[in-house]
């Protein structure tokens, strides 16, 4: 075939900067198959699912929805729809904890189940998409609420360009620890994978789709290669890239794969390559051959804190205590839940928040496996961070700026460019929680900048007042020399008078008195008017 | 149900500070054997004194700053350091030289500046540069290697008499300080040269031939050796930074055979120079302290070269028996500068 390949020949990939070789625990939910949860009572669907603006509530309390049904429009362009997981009755729309790294409550919509599973009308636009248009297309994924499923939840109908995209990158690499929910995909729904990802090609108008996966796992290889070699073209093919953490990130990826690294500040589009995750290309699958919008994925309940590890099909909204009761409950010893892989993922406090879009895996922690310490030793400035990082920072440096609050090094050090993997603090022999330190340097200096921005606004406010009360002053000043001048003028000519009848000293004094009389007299019809 | 929530990562390498300074500790004990096989008790003595200085000056001041003693006591950089000073005094120093060295490194060159990770200067250097400075002549009483003739007595003196004159300043009826102590071969070719003798000349004289043995001086070669096969362990457990010792050796080979090519019989050769006096001992142990050195994988190729070139200019044009802790302190003053204008091109970068 003549179509050129994009990048790499095949098999010639470049190495990572930095990174780590982690054990994976992947076994733990990899030996059962997806399994399917029975539906709860009720769902809990937070309209922030993503990053953007939160969606638009359209239902009201009391309304009854459908399975499928559009619970919220975007808010803006980096938003994304929300949609009913099941079909009944909304009871409340209310302020509820939403997973989320600070913990905070969000606007959610409450649904009690009917166990009706009434779907909305659906019609799906199925093999007909080769003939509709990208814009038409990228519509249908946005109606349909999809974000990208690897855990950043950024709208994909948004990423969807066709700004001379040549290569579309499927990412299957899931290089944490623990994570098993896009390996399992890959093994069960190649097919369904494959289809998504051919849609998404449709749509950019890709050349070829790279699908890249760590060489841990076999059996998703396997099955992505068998529906490879069915579907017969040479449109896909398969990456199989050294396993490291953190390979599987966007950035990192790109730069296994295509040897370039995406320009700072830029988009991947810039090197012509469009990277999803693979969960993001299945999701895209169903909404076209299913109409089926974003309500359900599947989740890793994992981790030696929970009794039977596995992966299951959840549908968004599913509070997470079901979730892990269906995988058996917590054990004796369990510790702490994880959103998200060990590396990356954020510690939630409590378990009776829902499932969202972003939700890849829920990790139990045991008490053993515990590292957390109230203390650490001081830096001794090692080095062993600066050999892990995959972004070529001087973690150590970064560190010492940032207890110092030293802003200007910080930003001269490059802090805005932190992936927050974690690697740094991983091998750090003084325990030192690094990334919280640059998520807390880098807060403070968003925070200065907003608090900047505003002072310089209040700032420009209270230049321009000072200038009004100037000009008022200025005016009221010249007026009044104004008026002066003008007495000046008649108190001379008055005098003027006065020296012209001297000799008649009588008349003169009569004329004097009459004179100061009107002076006085106008002088205070001016006042008035000027009043 | 509620849960304890930490901040990410959750899962961590278990190396911890204590484990690097326990592994720097054990590379060391080829090159402190050796050190004792060749010099003596009185290297014993050296050790026993500055460990239990360090450790007490380090156990004091913790108390007077009000902090936790035994954790940071255990974290063994305390340990490290007086090790580090003991192996590079002289074998026969008087007791109150290492004292006032030890005392100098933990109470000064540490904890005046905030203690471990906040001192900008090597603390056994430092402790060694008060010492040399304020006593020099002290500093150069090294006894005769293992092998050689020194007056009557062949090697270092027995166990009685380093005592006696270590901690008592106290010598045998009839001895003087210069018939048990010896000069060091970088030291003895350096005054000779002073005096017109060329290389040549002093390692063929009866009175020193004993002393140059093998390629770099009796002893002293095989002290180098040991340490740099510690040295080399360091490296591999990946403790300390295979940088700076690279750096340090290759730049210090090349500037010494470039001498030594112009003018073999005023400069001592390449190998002479890798492995005579401290040079395995800084190379692998005192330039890669990481607290002090470059932390930038560029800044300690600069670093390690730039400590090279100073040792050989003070070796061979200084005042001083040998040059390591001047030219590591001078480096050390330089590290911060070097990785601010080192830092390496973050991913993206335009000008990459």
């Amino acid at each position: 075939m003549t179509q050129t390949k994009a990048f790499n020949v095949e098999g010639q990939l470049s190495k990572l900067d930095g990174g780590l070789k982690l054990t994976a625990f992947k076994q733990l939910s990899t030996h059962t198959a997806i399994s399917s949860m029975e539906q709860c009572k009720q769902y809990i669907i937070p309209l922030q699912q993503h990053i953007g603006v939160i969606s638009q509530p359209l239902v009201k309390n009391g309304e009854r929805v459908l399975k499928g049904q559009m619970l919220a429009k975007p808010g803006d362009l980096l938003s994304a729809a929300v949609h009913a997981p099941i079909s009944g009755i909304v009871t409340d729309i209310k302020q509820h904890t939403i997973p989320h790294a600070s913990g905070l409550s969000d606007l959610c919509v409450f649904i009690e189940n009917d166990f009706k599973d009434e779907w909305v009308v659906r019609h799906p636009i199925g093999d007909k998409y080769n003939q509709t248009s990208s814009s038409n297309m990228r519509k249908i994924i946005r109606d349909s609420g999809i974000v990208g499923l690897g855990g950043a939840a950024f709208p994909s109908s948004v990423k969807q360009t066709e700004m001379n995209i040549k290569t579309l990158i499927l990412n299957g690499v899931e290089c944490e620890p623990y994570i098993t929910c896009d390996d399992v995909l890959m093994r069960e729904y190649a097919k369904e994978v494959l289809s998504g990802a051919d849609i998404i090609g449709h749509i950019i108008k890709a050349r070829q789709c790279l699908i890249a996966i760590e060489d841990n796992k076999p059996e998703a290889i396997n099955a992505i290669q068998a529906a490879i070699d069915s579907d017969g073209t040479d449109f896909f093919r398969i990456e199989v890239i050294p396993t490291k953490y953190p390979s599987g990130g966007e950035k990192q990826l790109i730069q296994i794969i295509t040897g370039k690294e995406v320009p700072k500040g830029r988009y991947p589009a810039e090197l012509g390559v469009l990277c999803h995750n693979v969960a993001t290309a299945y999701a895209v699958h169903r909404a076209v051959h299913q109409a089926e919008p974003l309500i359900s994925r599947i989740v890793t309940i994992t981790g030696h804190g929970v009794e039977q590890p596995q992966n299951i099909n959840v549908l968004i909204g599913t509070p997470m205590q079901d979730c892990i009761e269906h995988c058996g409950g917590y054990t004796d010893n369990s510790d702490e839940l994880i959103m998200g892989g060990p590396m990356m993922g954020f510690s939630l406090n409590a378990d009776d928040m829902p499932v969202i879009k972003a939700t890849n895996c829920l990790l139990v922690t045991t008490k053993e496996e515990s590292i957390f310490k109230s203390k650490h030793m001081p830096c001794i400035r090692c080095g062993k961070c600066v050999e892990a990082c995959p972004v070529r920072l001087l973690p150590q440096q970064l560190y010492w700026y940032a207890s110092s609050q030293n802003i200007d090094r910080l930003v001269e050090h490059n802090l805005f460019d932190c992936i927050e993997c974690g690697c740094c603090a991983y091998v750090c022999p003084s325990d030192i929680p690094l990334v919280q330190y640059y998520r807390y340097a880098k807060t403070t200096i968003w925070q200065q900048e907003r608090e900047r921005s505003s002072s310089d606004i209040s700032r420009e406010r209270h230049e321009a007042h000072q200038l009004r009360l100037e000009k008022i002053k200025r005016e009221r000043e010249e007026k009044l020399r104004k008026k002066r001048e003008l007495l000046k003028k008649k108190a001379n000519d008055t005098a003027n008078n006065k020296t012209e009848t001297t000799n008649d000293s009588k008349q003169s004094v009569i004329a004097e008195a009459v004179a100061r009389a009107q002076a006085k007299k106008s002088e205070r019809n001016k006042n008035s008017e000027s009043k | 149900m509620l849960f304890n929530s930490t901040p990410s990562p959750h899962i961590k390498q278990s190396i911890t500070v204590q484990d690097m300074m326990v592994k720097v500790l054990y590379a060391l004990i080829p090159g402190t054997l050796a050190s004792i096989y060749f010099f003596g008790w009185g290297v014993l003595f050296n050790l026993i004194i500055a460990i239990s200085v360090c450790i007490g000056t380090e156990a004091i001041i913790l108390k007077l700053r009000q902090r936790e003693v035994t954790d940071t006591l255990l974290d063994g950089s305390a340990l490290l350091t007086a090790c580090l000073l003991a192996l590079a005094l002289p074998s026969l120093a008087p007791w109150w030289i290492t004292v006032i060295a030890s005392i100098s490194a933990i109470a000064v060159a540490k904890h005046l500046y905030g203690g471990l990770g906040f001192n900008p200067f090597n603390p056994a250097m430092v402790g060694y540069i008060v010492v040399m400075i304020s006593f020099p002549l002290e500093m150069t009483l090294w006894s005769a290697p293992m092998g050689v003739t020194n007056g009557g007595t062949i090697g270092w003196p027995d166990f009685i008499t380093t005592f006696n004159w270590v901690f008592l300043g106290v010598l045998p009826y009839g001895e003087t300080i210069d018939s048990i102590s010896m000069a060091t071969p970088i030291d003895l070719i350096k005054t000779q040269l002073n005096q017109f003798h060329d290389i040549i000349e002093t390692r063929n004289d009866p009175e020193f031939s004993a002393l140059f043995s093998g390629i770099s001086g009796t002893g002293w070669q095989w002290v180098n050796i040991s340490f740099l096969a510690g040295g080399i362990w360091l490296v591999k457990k990946d403790v300390a930074d295979w940088r700076i010792p690279t750096a340090f050796l290759i730049s210090l080979v090349i500037i010494s055979n470039l001498f030594s090519v112009m003018d073999y019989s005023s400069n001592s050769s390449a190998l002479f120079h890798a492995f005579s006096g401290g040079t395995m001992l800084c190379a692998f142990f005192i330039a890669t302290d990481p607290v002090t050195a470059c932390t930038t994988p560029k800044g300690r190729w600069i670093y390690g070269a730039c400590i090279a070139a100073l040792v050989y200019i003070i070796r061979s044009w200084g005042g001083y028996p040998d040059g390591i802790a001047f030219a590591v302190v001078l480096m050390n003053i330089a590290a911060p500068l070097i990785d601010y204008y080192t830092q390496p091109k973050v991913y993206g970068d335009p000008n990459r």
